[in-house]
């Protein structure tokens, strides 16, 4: 533990790369394979659902610093982060613990699952006992399911590479792949022999840039593959020896809950990798995203669902055919091998070419752009047909250009104190549009603003507080602000009958006065002219 | 009075902040009646619009309006204000708070301990061990006593005369760091920690730049640290008070001014002290070269304070007392009555309630402050602010 801990501390404390990768290099090569094993699984965004209740835990932390348990709430709402209130209010730091990580895993995460509360609460406190402050820091961190540290999967990817002396985009083939946080595992990541790969792994995504500029500066028309962008979940598709794997972007394996794609895994030849969007697909076009979230993260999948929300893969590219990895081709070779595999599949199966847009001239594209939402496409993708699969987000060769949001002038009515770097300052805030001469809450919102916008924002809402609901302040309703998303739905959730998606702030409207607000009924029409 | 009555017309009509009706229960925030002492409260001290005023010595204590009297707990920005007509503080104190008031502005000294009799108040000053020559005020009225405590800290500061517990009917406190979550750990512990991190920046050709007030933190750390390790280099806000604190006869390493010249000869080893608003102004920092940035300060307990300010490392070193620090002073004290002033008021209040006193928020500034009943408006700018040393 202490050697985990010090690498927390070490990449917490600082804002250069380098400076990360070396504390992770440090760190891989010092520690012991079964302990890097599970520093890379936590390093990797993978954690332990919560096993301890946060509640219990401040319970017990106002008992043993003999502290009411208001003040634990208000000193929490001062910290912004639970493990780390608890760990500055716990007293006496015992000498450290020296347990490591592996059996720090073992001894005293994972039986806190099973225990009763007399059983945790026994284990909590002889594990509070023996660990200094940032120890208990991050064990609160493990154990509440909250662990993050502020190092992506590239610096992780580049770090091990280093230890391993391998490539890097070998390195973060292997870790997308299947492992467990276990010596042998481990080990086997950091095997120079990169012959051998492991059968289950899918490749990196290669991501797109948004466009900024004016779309004729990317040159002739001709040298782009031009393709819908849908609002799906991005996925491969792996056939390997047999076994059909479905992978997400965010590296999770959710084969299980779509047997659409084991039906469609089925009759593909063995060795293929597909690029593509699962999507909700029905007569010939896409449901909105709220349709295909009703299927995520689910094992058992009822009947009635897999008929309301059949999913289909909307297949962008192809990686591997026969085993050969094709990610070196240009996509206009690729996209060919694409066309030759998809004739070769059964109408019925779960699968669509994703169709390419022939608008002939950069005019016509961008005309055509605008009729996206009406298909149910976000906007289009532009992908240069030169271009090879690359590894991540590079500049350049693949770009998404996204239909312009839609947009609302929404009153600030509540505000809640944000986490992290915003612990302890206002920036939350729930909007509201007018019904009658009532202000209706219809989205919360974080982004958007700057740093000295949040300040003066954070400011506003302590002078201008008129009520308080345990953290959230009722504000003086004064500040508009312009919200932008990305969709809108039917909610029956919510008071004001409608969900937007991706709300944010796309600019404080100074120049506006609350009453020069939308109102619900313009959002309604919104909704019936998108739903029609 | 008369010239304050005139004023009294002047005050703006001020919206009361969140924690006035606790206040009017015991009329602490009444200003004062011109000409009319019998309308008066029992109460020794209340809070005014100029801030907190003794009707019976006829006296203001840290005034943050120009008044006639006025007796300073020390030479912060929030406790100082320039205006007045006459201040009172310690012979300590005087030289570092001159240069805060008017040039020319009258400031007589009283030294601690010594007893000084205005009207029928009997007014003394005691170490607050703040930072050179910070007092608390004692104020003794027909047998009934208060003390003004100022900001104050328990820990021992070389740079500074050690905190005094004096016995009192009635204490206000300050409350900055009036959160449980907040327990110093010792100092040694803490320069261990900057002298590692300065040397491991010199190894890494890394200047190290050390950001802390300029007045009382900075000379702090100066006297703290090794200055073994290499050269010192100290911000222009920070020069004069080290002068001025070498002249009282506290030791000061050696430091060279942070001007270009010295930044460029002294590159990838130097320390360098200055105040929190040098790193945001463009250029200046860029003189150092390759720069690894710190802040001294009770605020970087929390990571979230520390990360806001994109800054490598937070040291936790306060001149402010820290939650277990504050409740030993409380009782220490043997006060019944507590006023709590600065920082987290609404929460020290209620606990030292439950506790069984009697305990009542005293709101910092009638102006400035959007967040009375807690102060935070983002900690680190609270202390900035306190600390004077935005600019």
């Amino acid at each position: 533990m202490r050697l985990f801990t010090q690498l927390y501390t070490e990449l917490d404390e600082t804002n250069r790369t380098g400076e990360k990768v070396a504390a992770l290099v440090r760190y891989f090569a010092a520690a012991p394979a079964a302990d890097a094993a599970w520093a890379l699984y936590f390093l990797t965004g993978q954690r332990f659902k919560r096993v301890m209740s946060a509640t219990l835990l401040r319970t017990w932390v106002a008992e043993e610093a003999g502290l009411p348990r208001w003040l634990v709430e208000e000193s929490y709402d001062a910290v912004g982060d639970v493990a780390e209130t608890l760990a500055l209010l716990l007293p006496e730091q015992g000498d450290g613990s020296d347990l490591p990580l592996h059996r720090i895993v073992e001894e005293r995460i994972a039986p806190l699952r099973t225990l009763d509360e007399a059983g945790q609460r026994a284990l909590v406190t002889r594990t509070w006992a023996e660990m200094t402050t940032p120890q208990r820091f991050v064990w609160h961190k493990l154990i509440t399911g909250s662990f993050r540290v502020g190092v992506g999967r590239t610096l992780v990817v580049r770090a091990l590479a280093q230890v391993a002396g391998i490539d890097p985009a070998v390195m973060a083939h292997r870790i997308m792949g299947a492992w467990e946080p276990t010596a042998a595992d481990f080990r086997a990541l950091l095997d120079p022999d990169t012959q051998q790969a492991d059968h289950s792994q899918p490749y990196p995504f290669y991501l797109a840039y948004p466009l900024e500029g004016a779309v004729e500066s990317l040159g002739p028309r001709d040298a782009w593959q031009i393709e819908w962008k849908w609002d799906g979940i991005r996925a491969q598709v792996i056939k390997r020896q047999g076994d059909v794997l479905v992978w997400t972007r965010g590296e999770d394996l959710v084969t299980d809950s779509y047997p659409e794609m084991q039906a469609l895994g089925a009759v593909l030849p063995d060795g293929v990798v597909l690029d593509g969007e699962l999507l909700v697909w029905q007569e010939g076009a896409p449901l909105p995203f709220n349709v295909l979230q009703q299927r995520l993260g689910r094992k058992q999948i009822s009947a009635r669902l897999l008929k309301e929300a059949p999913v289909i893969l909307m297949t962008y590219d192809l990686l591997e055919v026969a085993g050969a990895d094709l990610r070196a081709l240009p996509l206009a070779a690729r996209r060919a091998r694409l066309e030759q595999l998809a004739a070769t599949l059964p109408a019925d199966a779960a699968f669509a070419l994703s169709p390419i847009v022939a608008a002939p001239a950069w005019e016509a594209v961008a005309a055509l752009r605008e009729a996206s939402r009406e298909r149910g496409a976000e906007g289009f993708m532009l992908k240069r047909l030169a271009s090879s699969y690359g590894v991540g987000r590079v500049k350049g060769d693949w770009w998404k250009w996204k239909i312009d949001p839609f947009t609302v002038d929404a009153v600030m009515i509540y505000a809640q104190r944000g986490h992290g770097r915003r612990a302890s300052l206002y920036t939350d805030y729930t909007f509201g549009v007018w019904e009658g001469d009532e202000l209706t809450p219809i989205a919360k919102a974080y982004s958007g603003l700057t740093d000295e916008e949040i300040r003066q924002v954070d400011a506003f809402v302590r002078g201008h507080t008129t009520e308080r609901f345990g953290p959230v302040r009722a504000v003086k309703p004064e500040l508009v602000f312009e919200l932008a998303f990305e969709g809108i739905q039917a909610s029956s959730r919510h008071k004001s009958g409608i969900a937007l998606r991706f709300p944010r702030m796309a600019r404080w409207r100074r120049d506006k006065q609350p009453a020069d607000a939308d109102t619900l009924a313009t959002l309604q029409s919104l909704l019936e002219s998108v739903s029609r | 009075m008369l010239a304050q009555c005139r004023r009294a017309k002047t005050w703006r009509p001020t919206e009361a902040p969140r924690t006035f009706h606790q206040l009017q229960a015991t009329n602490l925030t009444k200003p004062p009646a011109c000409g009319s002492i019998q309308h008066m409260t029992d109460d020794l001290l209340r809070l005014t619009p100029s801030g907190l005023y003794c009707a019976a010595g006829d006296f203001y204590i840290d005034p943050w309006q120009p008044v006639e009297r006025a007796v300073i707990t020390h030479a912060h920005a929030d406790h100082a204000r320039p205006g007045s007509q006459r201040y009172l503080t310690t012979p300590t104190g005087a030289p570092v708070l001159a240069p805060r008031l008017d040039p020319g502005a009258s400031i007589r000294t009283l030294a601690y301990g010594e007893r000084l009799t205005l009207h029928d108040v009997t007014l003394s000053l005691h170490p607050a061990g703040h930072l050179l020559g910070s007092a608390q005020v004692r104020v003794e009225h027909k047998g009934e006593v208060w003390v003004v405590s100022g900001d104050y800290k328990l820990e021992p500061d070389q740079t500074c005369e050690p905190f005094e517990p004096v016995r009192c009917h009635t204490f206000i406190t300050e409350s900055t760091f009036g959160l449980p979550i907040y327990r110093w750990q010792p100092q040694a512990e803490v320069f261990a920690e900057i002298n590692e991190w300065w040397r491991a920046n010199q190894a890494a050709g890394r200047t190290s730049v050390l950001y802390a007030y300029a007045l009382g933190k900075a000379q702090r750390l100066l006297a703290g640290i090794d200055p073994a390790i290499g050269p010192i280099l100290v911000h222009g806000a920070v020069l004069p008070f080290v002068q001025r604190y070498r002249d009282a006869g506290i030791d000061q390493p050696d430091v060279l001014y942070a001007n270009g010249e010295n930044a460029r000869a002294h590159r990838g080893r130097a320390l360098v002290v200055a105040p929190p608003s040098a790193g945001g102004m463009a250029g200046w920092l860029r003189k150092f070269g390759p720069a690894s940035q710190a802040f001294a300060s009770g605020w970087m307990t929390i990571r979230g304070a520390r990360r806001r300010r994109a800054i490598d490392r937070g040291f936790v070193l306060s001149d402010h007392a820290d939650w277990p620090g504050l409740l030993a002073a409380i009782r220490a004290t043997g006060a019944a009555r507590i006023g709590v002033t600065h920082g987290y008021t609404g929460q020290m209040v209620r606990y030292l309630r439950e506790q069984g006193w009697q305990a009542e928020v005293i709101p910092t500034r009638f102006e400035g402050e959007p967040d009375a009943e807690i102060g935070d408006a983002g900690p680190a700018d609270a202390e900035e602010r306190a600390s004077g040393e935005v600019d």
